[in-house]
C-alpha cells in the first residue's frame, strides 16, 4: 500500500470558476503545508482530498485508498474543516462520542477516545457544555478534537490556528508537531505562514487554483534563483561593507539594518557574494558576527513566486 | 445470466458487511432522533399535525350542546378530515418540512460534511436519515390521527366504545395508521430526493402537490407514479366529494389492500434508489447554498 496522498492531474471547476487545475502531488508523511491567499484553492485542494468535492478531471488517493470507500478511507483520515458549525444542540464531548460512534464503535470504546481526544486539546473542563457556548478558540479545539479522536493516519487541518489564542496556538502547533514525529500525515493549510513553516517538512505553494512550487522550504527557494537572495550580515562597520558590496555588479542593493548593526543585501549570484564576503573578512576589512538568509521562509518565498519582491514580514 | 453469474453474485452480496452498516444504520437513526424529534424550529409542523385534535377537542368540550351528532355523521367527518386534510396536508406539509431538513437543512446549516466524512457508506446515510426522519413524521402524525379518532368517539361513551371495540372503529383506525405510515414514507422518500436535486424544493412540493391532486384522472400508467393513487384504495371509508374535491376522492377500479401496500412500498423503494444514488455523488459545497 502506498504511504503518500496522490493527486493525479487533478482538476476541479465549479461551473465555469475555477478551483484547481492539473495539480499533480505526491506527499510523503510528515507535516505538509499548504499555503497561498484567499480563493487560491488551498480548501478545495483538501475537500478534494476527503471527497467531500469531486474531482472534474484526475484522480485522488491518500495511502492507496480513494475516498469513495468510505470505511476503509475515513478510519484513517481526520479532517477539521473550517466550517464554524456544528450539529444543532450538541456538547463537546457529545459532538466527538457521535462521531465515533458512527465507526461502528462500542460505547465504552467511543467514550474513552472521545474523553482523551478532548483532554489532548485542552478541552476537558468544558466538554459537557453545549457548544453553541463556545468560544471560537474552543469551537476549534472541538472541531481538533473531533477529527483525531479516532486515531487517524493522515490530518487534514484547514486554517487550525484561526480564532485561537497565542498559548492555544503554541500547543495546537507541538501537538501537529508531535503528530508528524510519530509519522502521520498532517497536511496544514493557514495563512500564519511564519507558525507553520517552522513546523513543516514541505510546503504547497498556490495560487489562482495552480500550484506554483512545491517541497522543502529551501529546495523551493532554489527553484527562485533568478529572484536577488536577501541576506542579512551582522557586523560592526556596515557602511564599510555596503561601499565593498557595491562595487560589485551581482549585488542589486545593499540597505543598512534599523539598529545600525547590519547591512541587507540583494544579490543575483549568492557563490560570488559569498567569496566576496570571504575577502572582505579575510582582509581583516570589516568584522562579521553573522550572516542569515532574510527571505528563506515561506511568506518571502510566496511574495517572490506571486510577482511581489520577497520581503518577509 | 449464467448460474455461475447469479451465485457470484450472490456470494459477492454474502460478503458484504452487513453487520457494520446495521450498526451503523441504528446508531445514524439513534442520533437524528435524539437531535431531531423536539425542535422548537419545528413548530408549524407540529401545529400542522394537532390542529384538526385540537378542533376535535373543542368541538367535544364546547360545540355539542345545540343539536346531538349522530355516530354515523361523526365517522363521515372524521374521514373527510383525514382524506382532505391530513393526506392532503397535513402529512403532506409535515413530511417536506421534516425531511427537506435532513439533508438540505443540515447544508444550510453547514454541518452536513460532519456525516460525509464519517466512515459511513453514503447509502447506508441516506437509508439512516430516510428511516430517522419516516420515524419522526410517523410518531407525530400517528399520534395526531390517533388523538383525532379518540376524540371523536369518546364522547359518545358506550355507544362510541361499542363502534371502535366492537364495530368497524378499529379496523377503520388501523387503516388511517397504515396509510399515514405509507403517506409519511412516499412522500418522506420524494422530498428526500427534491432537497438533494434543488436549493429550494417548495416549488417542486407544489407541482407534485398538483400532480397528487390530478393524479386520479390520469391514464392508468401515468397513476402507478402517484402515492396518492396507493392511499386512495385504503381508505375505509368513501368520502363523496363535489365539484373539485371529486377529483380528491375518485375512486379507480378496485384494487387488493397488500397490492395497494406493495405499490406504495415499490414506489418509495425506487424512489430512495434514486436518492442513493445521488448521495454517492452529492458535492459539499456550502459556498454556493
Amino acid at each position: 500500500m502506498s504511504d503518500r496522498i496522490i493527486f493525479d492531474d487533478v482538476s476541479k471547476f465549479y461551473g465555469e470558476v475555477l478551483g484547481v487545475n492539473r495539480v499533480t502531488l505526491s506527499l510523503p508523511p510528515g507535516i505538509t503545508s499548504l499555503v497561498g491567499p484567499n480563493g487560491s484553492g488551498k480548501t478545495t485542494l483538501m475537500n478534494l482530498m476527503t471527497g467531500l468535492i469531486r474531482p472534474t478531471r484526475g484522480s485522488v488517493s491518500v495511502m492507496g485508498v480513494a475516498p469513495a470507500d468510505a470505511y476503509e478511507f475515513f478510519r484513517m483520515v481526520g479532517y477539521c474543516t473550517q466550517f464554524d458549525s456544528f450539529p444543532r444542540g450538541v456538547t463537546g464531548w457529545e459532538f466527538v462520542y457521535d462521531s465515533l460512534l458512527l465507526h461502528g464503535m462500542e460505547a465504552k470504546q467511543a467514550s474513552a477516545l472521545a474523553n482523551e481526544a478532548l483532554i489532548r486539546v485542552d478541552l476537558g473542563p468544558a466538554a459537557n457544555r453545549k457548544v453553541a457556548g463556545y468560544s471560537k478558540g474552543m469551537r476549534q479545539k472541538a472541531r481538533l478534537a473531533q477529527s483525531i479522536a479516532h486515531h487517524p493516519t493522515v490530518l487534514i487541518l484547514d486554517e487550525p490556528l484561526n480564532g485561537l489564542d497565542p498559548m492555544a496556538r503554541a500547543e495546537s502547533l507541538a501537538l501537529f508537531q508531535e503528530l508528524g514525529r510519530q509519522g502521520m500525515h498532517v497536511v496544514i493549510s493557514s495563512h500564519v505562514l511564519e507558525e507553520v513553516d517552522r513546523i513543516s517538512d514541505r510546503v504547497v505553494l498556490m495560487t489562482g487554483g495552480y500550484v506554483i512550487a512545491e517541497g522543502d522550504i529551501h529546495q523551493v527557494r532554489q527553484e527562485v534563483r533568478d529572484k536577488p537572495l536577501q541576506v542579512l550580515v551582522r557586523c560592526a562597520r556596515p557602511e564599510l561593507l555596503a561601499s565593498r558590496i557595491f562595487e560589485t555588479d551581482h549585488c542589486v542593493e545593499a540597505k543598512l539594518h534599523a539598529d545600525g548593526n547590519g547591512v541587507f543585501v540583494r544579490t543575483r549570484d549568492v557563490d560570488q557574494f559569498y567569496l566576496l564576503l570571504n575577502r572582505i573578512v579575510a582582509d581583516g576589512l570589516v568584522q562579521i558576527e553573522a550572516i542569515t538568509p532574510a527571505d528563506d521562509d515561506a511568506n518571502a518565498i510566496y511574495q517572490y513566486l506571486i510577482g511581489g519582491d520577497g520581503e518577509s514580514a | 445470466m449464467t448460474r455461475e453469474k447469479i451465485s457470484a453474485a450472490i456470494k459477492s452480496l454474502k460478503d458484504k458487511p452487513w453487520r457494520l452498516w446495521g450498526t451503523q444504520l441504528r446508531c445514524l437513526v439513534a442520533l437524528e432522533t435524539r437531535r431531531n424529534l423536539f425542535s422548537w424550529r419545528a413548530t408549524w409542523v407540529y401545529f400542522l399535525a394537532f390542529a384538526p385534535t385540537v378542533i376535535i377537542l373543542l368541538h367535544a368540550l364546547f360545540g355539542r350542546g345545540r343539536e346531538r351528532e349522530t355516530l354515523s355523521e361523526d365517522t363521515m367527518v372524521l374521514a373527510g378530515i383525514f382524506q382532505f386534510y391530513y393526506v392532503r396536508v397535513g402529512i403532506f406539509f409535515g413530511t417536506l418540512g421534516i425531511f427537506t431538513g435532513l439533508i438540505r437543512g443540515e447544508m444550510v446549516e453547514r454541518s452536513l460534511h460532519y456525516y460525509m466524512l464519517s466512515p459511513v457508506r453514503r447509502e447506508v446515510l441516506l437509508l439512516g436519515k430516510f428511516v430517522a426522519g419516516s420515524l419522526r413524521a410517523l410518531l407525530l402524525m400517528g399520534t395526531a390521527v390517533l388523538g383525532s379518532f379518540a376524540l371523536m368517539y369518546l364522547p359518545f361513551g358506550a355507544a362510541g366504545q361499542r363502534y371502535v371495540f366492537d364495530g368497524p372503529g378499529m379496523s377503520q383506525l388501523l387503516s388511517y395508521l397504515l396509510i399515514t405510515a405509507l403517506a409519511c414514507m412516499g412522500y418522506g422518500a420524494i422530498f428526500l430526493l427534491f432537497s438533494m436535486m434543488m436549493k429550494n424544493p417548495a416549488p417542486a412540493a407544489l407541482v407534485l402537490m398538483g400532480w397528487e391532486a390530478i393524479s386520479s384522472v390520469m391514464p392508468s400508467f401515468l397513476q402507478k407514479f402517484s402515492i396518492a393513487t396507493y392511499l386512495r384504495h385504503l381508505m375505509p371509508i368513501t368520502v363523496p366529494g363535489e365539484g373539485i374535491f371529486a377529483l380528491l376522492t375518485v375512486r379507480t377500479e378496485p384494487t387488493p389492500t397488500w397490492l395497494a401496500v406493495a405499490g406504495a412500498l415499490t414506489l418509495t423503494a425506487a424512489i430512495l434508489v434514486v436518492s442513493c444514488w445521488r448521495m454517492r455523488f452529492l458535492e459539499i459545497s456550502y459556498t454556493t447554498e
